[in-house]
C-alpha cells in the first residue's frame, strides 16, 4: 500500500464540479458566443485542476511528477507553436499554400469577370 | 509477508507502480494532446466548424460528462477504502466506477448511431473525422479502463494488491480530464 495521504471532502469537490458543469452547459442556451467560449474553456481548466489536485492527488506527489507533467505540457505547447502557423495561415513570408493559391486565383478570376462585366 | 515490488522499490522518490502510471499518463498527454492541439488549430482557422459542431448532441455530451465526473468520485473513494485496507468496499466502489464507464460507452453508442443515421460519418468532412477519432480514442480508453478495473476489483475483493486501486484511479481521472476538454471542444464551441 502507498503511504497514507490526506483525503479532502471528495463529495464536496464532486458537487463543485457538477455546479461548474451546469454553468458550462448553460452557455450555449444564453447564446452569447464569446461568453460561452470563455466560460466553457475557463471552466474546463478549473475542472481539470480540481480533478488533478484532489482526485489524482497531484498536490502531494513528489516534484519529479510535476516536472514530468510540466515538461510534457511544454513540449505540447512547442508543437502547437510550431505547427499552428502552417494550419492556421494561408500564406507567409516566402510561402503560399497551394490550395490557398488556387482559391485565390479563382477569386481573382471571378472578380475580374465581375469587373469586366461592368464595363 | 513479502510486499510487491510496485510498492517497495522506489525510484525518483515514489513507488515504482505509481511512477509507471505517471509515465503512462505522460505518453497519453502526447497522444491526446497532439490530437486536441490539431483540432484547436483547425477549429480556430475554420469558422465553418462552428456550424458542424451544432449537429453534435449537447444533451448526450452533458450527461456523459456527469457520468464520468461521478465515476471519478467513486474511483477516488475506492482509493480511500483501499488505504483503509477495506478491500471489499474498494471493490464495490470500483464496480460503481465500471458501471459509469459502461453507461458512458452505451450513451456514446446511441449518440453515434443517431449521428451516422443522419449522414454524419467519419468521412463527411474534417470536423467529423476529428470528432469520431477523438471521441473514439477516448471511448477505447474508457473500455480499457473498465476491463483493467474489473481485474483489479476482483483481486481487491479478496484483499489482494490493494495498491493497484490507486493506480487505476489515477488513470481513470486522467481519462476524465481528457473528456473535460473534449466536451467544450466538440459540444459547446458552436
Amino acid at each position: 500500500m502507498s503511504e497514507e495521504m490526506h483525503h479532502p471532502n471528495y463529495v464536496k469537490i464532486w458537487g463543485i464540479l457538477l455546479v461548474l458543469l451546469a454553468i458550462s452547459i448553460a452557455g450555449p442556451f444564453i447564446g452569447i458566443r464569446v461568453v460561452t467560449l470563455i466560460t466553457a474553456f475557463g471552466i474546463a481548466i478549473v475542472k481539470a485542476y480540481l480533478v488533478a489536485k484532489n482526485f489524482m492527488h497531484l498536490n502531494v506527489q513528489p516534484r519529479f511528477v510535476i516536472l514530468l507533467l510540466g515538461t510534457s505540457l511544454a513540449f505540447l505547447l512547442l508543437f502547437f507553436a510550431g505547427a499552428s502557423p502552417d494550419v492556421m495561415k494561408d500564406e507567409g513570408s516566402g510561402w503560399t499554400k497551394p490550395s490557398f493559391s488556387y482559391i485565390e486565383q479563382e477569386r481573382l478570376v471571378e472578380e475580374g469577370d465581375e469587373h469586366g462585366g461592368h464595363h | 509477508m513479502d510486499r510487491p515490488i510496485a510498492t517497495t522499490r522506489t525510484a525518483a522518490g515514489l513507488p515504482t507502480g505509481r511512477l509507471a502510471i505517471w509515465w503512462v499518463i505522460v505518453s497519453e498527454i502526447f497522444i491526446f494532446g497532439g490530437l486536441l492541439a490539431s483540432y484547436i488549430m483547425h477549429r480556430l482557422a475554420k469558422d465553418a466548424w462552428a456550424g458542424h459542431a451544432e449537429h453534435t448532441n449537447l444533451y448526450a455530451g452533458s450527461f456523459n460528462t456527469l457520468v464520468l465526473l461521478t465515476s471519478s468520485l467513486s474511483a477516488v473513494l475506492a482509493h480511500k477504502a483501499a488505504e483503509e485496507n477495506n478491500g471489499p468496499k474498494a471493490a464495490k466502489l470500483l464496480g460503481l466506477t465500471m458501471l459509469g464507464g459502461v453507461i458512458f460507452v452505451t450513451v456514446k453508442a446511441f449518440e453515434w448511431s443517431a449521428e451516422i443515421s443522419h449522414g454524419y460519418t467519419v468521412l463527411t468532412n474534417t470536423f467529423w473525422s476529428f470528432y469520431y477519432t477523438a471521441a473514439g480514442l477516448h471511448a477505447c480508453h474508457v473500455i480499457a479502463g473498465v476491463v483493467i478495473m474489473g481485474i483489479i476489483a476482483s483481486a481487491a475483493r479478496k484483499g489482494q494488491e490493494l495498491q493497484r486501486v490507486e493506480l487505476i484511479g489515477i488513470y481513470w481521472h486522467f481519462v476524465d480530464i481528457i473528456w473535460i476538454f473534449l466536451f467544450p471542444l466538440l459540444y459547446i464551441a458552436r
